[in-house]
């Protein structure tokens, strides 16, 4: 019996994006603002019926654009009047501020949340800060401390080890690996809103250079400037609203692994099997009812890792199953990545996927639209020892 | 064990009283892991806690130095200006005990050469008042 978990009882009412750029002509608030302004109109709301607030991880002011806009900022400057709010750095990857809102809303804390994610790290590499909290010289107390001394400065480079091992135990090959990238390119050369359109060939992604080895450059996502905001509201009050019901069917939120970055308890699957056991425990859907795939790819192998953690192939065969890019493609068994993903339309940061199944789900896709009427969206977000993961789905 | 001045800018850790032990143990030529006195589980990161068997009776213990390579990057990029690239960013487990891997780089050797499931050896390199554990292909392990 599994159709009393409290996450059943929630729904997608909104979706908004301010627009994605490599260069935004105005700040990450007024980013933000465009995003959450659109989310409200999108589900037919107004701005004092927004009573709940979240965001992945709140602000960090540190100029490097991974975080500049928190909730105090937003709450502020649309004079939102709130019942509950939270910003959640330390949870199952960015969708832990969705499961936050899932759970205050089932509180009875809020009635129509909103979550958003702002990133303005276009901008600021511009201005030279690739990461602010690792100066050679200084001493650091951040939880990276371990790979500090080492010139793991960035995620590129502590990611690489995990894949570098998924490599070694699955014998995957680089033009397999490709396919992730490739497929990307080829949805986000129709979405208008992407970052890079134009078409990558195999030949283009093998001569490209190596960052930290395997990872290539077409391997590593897009920093961006740009916000994503998400509407939440109970389901009963969905059902009378402009979209058409799109529920959460399950969650997987836990960590039952270390959550250490050099401590992993096994390097080529990382967290997320058992986070998706759990969303698969919670639901009477399985692997074969879902009709798109939003996984993450911060880095491509990401959504190698997921396609298999979630069951869509077997441990070890992704590469087979990617091969030819055929099954993963918008005409495909299992399209994935459907907007480009963060490879190719830009560094959302999972809510990037977030929006995008919504698209999808609503049939707003246009140029990219996936036929027969897709009814369920598997998500999933991060690497190393944090994951998080859902089902959407429409009724 | 030799240490050397150093060639590579080296963002350093700051120090408390779990972690101490491990970057300075260099000075004295040891690597130092804490170790639980009731029941010899290594605990890494260093804390006072012994996951195994619950004692708090767990301090640096000296290990042999040796481990093997679970798995490895070699980074092109210089994210720094002064930093010399191509190097190798590894994650070695220590023989003593599978589940304790260390982030290090493999050094004095060529880095396209290195490849997981190498054997190595610790050496340290003092940078101000820690020394930096790193580590070399165990020359008894490789022709
Ligand atoms: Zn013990």
């Amino acid at each position: 019996m599994t159709t009393d978990y409290p996450e059943k009882g929630i729904a997608i009412t909104g979706i908004g994006q301010s627009k994605i750029s490599r260069g935004a002509q105005k700040s990450a608030l007024g980013l933000t603002i465009d995003a959450v302004m659109d989310a409200i109109e999108d589900a037919g709301l107004e701005r004092k019926d927004i009573d709940g607030l979240a965001c992945w991880p709140g602000a960090i002011t540190d100029g490097s654009g991974f975080a500049p806009v928190g909730i105090p900022a937003l709450q502020d400057a649309l004079r939102l009047k709130v019942n509950w709010y939270a910003n959640t750095r330390e949870t199952s990857g960015q969708f832990g501020a969705m499961f936050n809102v899932i759970a205050a809303l089932n509180a009875g804390l809020c009635r129509h949340a909103i979550v958003f994610r702002t990133m303005y790290q276009a901008t600021a590499r511009k201005r030279g800060l690739v990461n602010a909290s690792f100066q050679p010289g200084q001493r650091t107390y951040s939880h990276m401390a371990w790979h500090a001394p080492y010139g793991a400065f960035v995620a590129v480079t502590q990611q690489a080890l995990y894949f570098a091992r998924y490599v070694h135990e699955s014998g995957i090959r680089p033009e397999q690996v490709a396919q992730i990238a490739l497929n990307g390119r080829r949805n986000a050369s129709l979405n208008p809103a992407a970052i890079y359109r134009t078409p990558l060939t195999l030949d283009e992604y093998m001569e490209s250079p190596m960052i930290s080895s395997p990872l290539r450059i077409f391997d590593c996502d897009v920093p961006i400037d740009g916000s994503t905001a998400i509407l939440l509201s109970r389901r009963e009050e969905a059902k009378d609203m402009r979209n058409p019901v799109l529920h959460i069917d399950s969650i997987g939120c836990n960590m039952h692994y270390r959550n250490n970055w050099s401590q992993l308890d096994a390097l080529a699957t990382q967290a997320q099997p058992e986070v998706a056991n759990m969303m698969w425990n919670r639901t009477d859907l399985c692997p074969k009812d879902v009709d798109i795939a939003e996984l993450y790819d911060g880095f491509s192998f990401h959504s190698i890792n997921w396609l298999e953690n979630f069951g869509f192939c077997k441990q070890f065969e992704a590469g087979d199953f990617i091969e030819g890019g055929h099954r993963i493609a918008l005409e495909g068994e299992l399209p994935i990545n459907t907007n480009g993903g963060a490879l190719s339309a830009g560094r959302m940061h999972a809510y990037g996927q977030i929006h995008e199944a919504c698209i999808q789900l609503w049939g707003r896709g246009e140029a990219r639209q996936v036929k027969g009427d897709p009814r369920v969206v598997a998500l999933s977000t991060a690497g190393g020892p944090l994951a998080g993961a859902f089902l959407l789905v429409k009724e | 064990m030799s240490s050397q001045p150093s060639e590579f800018p080296r963002t350093l850790p700051a120090l408390d009283l779990d972690n101490e032990a491990f970057w300075t143990g260099g000075k004295n030529g040891e690597l130092l892991i804490n170790r639980c006195d009731d029941c010899g589980y290594y605990v890494h990161p260093p804390t006072g806690f012994c996951p195994s068997c619950e004692s708090r009776d767990v301090r640096p213990q000296p290990v042999s130095g040796r481990g093997e390579i679970v798995t490895m990057t070699v980074n092109y990029r210089a994210w720094f200006p002064d930093i010399p690239v191509p190097y190798v960013v590894a994650m070695v487990a220590i023989e003593e005990q599978q589940d304790v891997r260390l982030i290090t780089n493999i050094v004095d050797c060529d880095p396209l050469s290195v490849e997981i499931g190498d054997k190595v050896r610790v050496r340290f390199e003092q940078v101000e008042d820690l020394w930096i554990p790193l580590f070399f292909p165990d020359p008894e392990a490789r022709p």
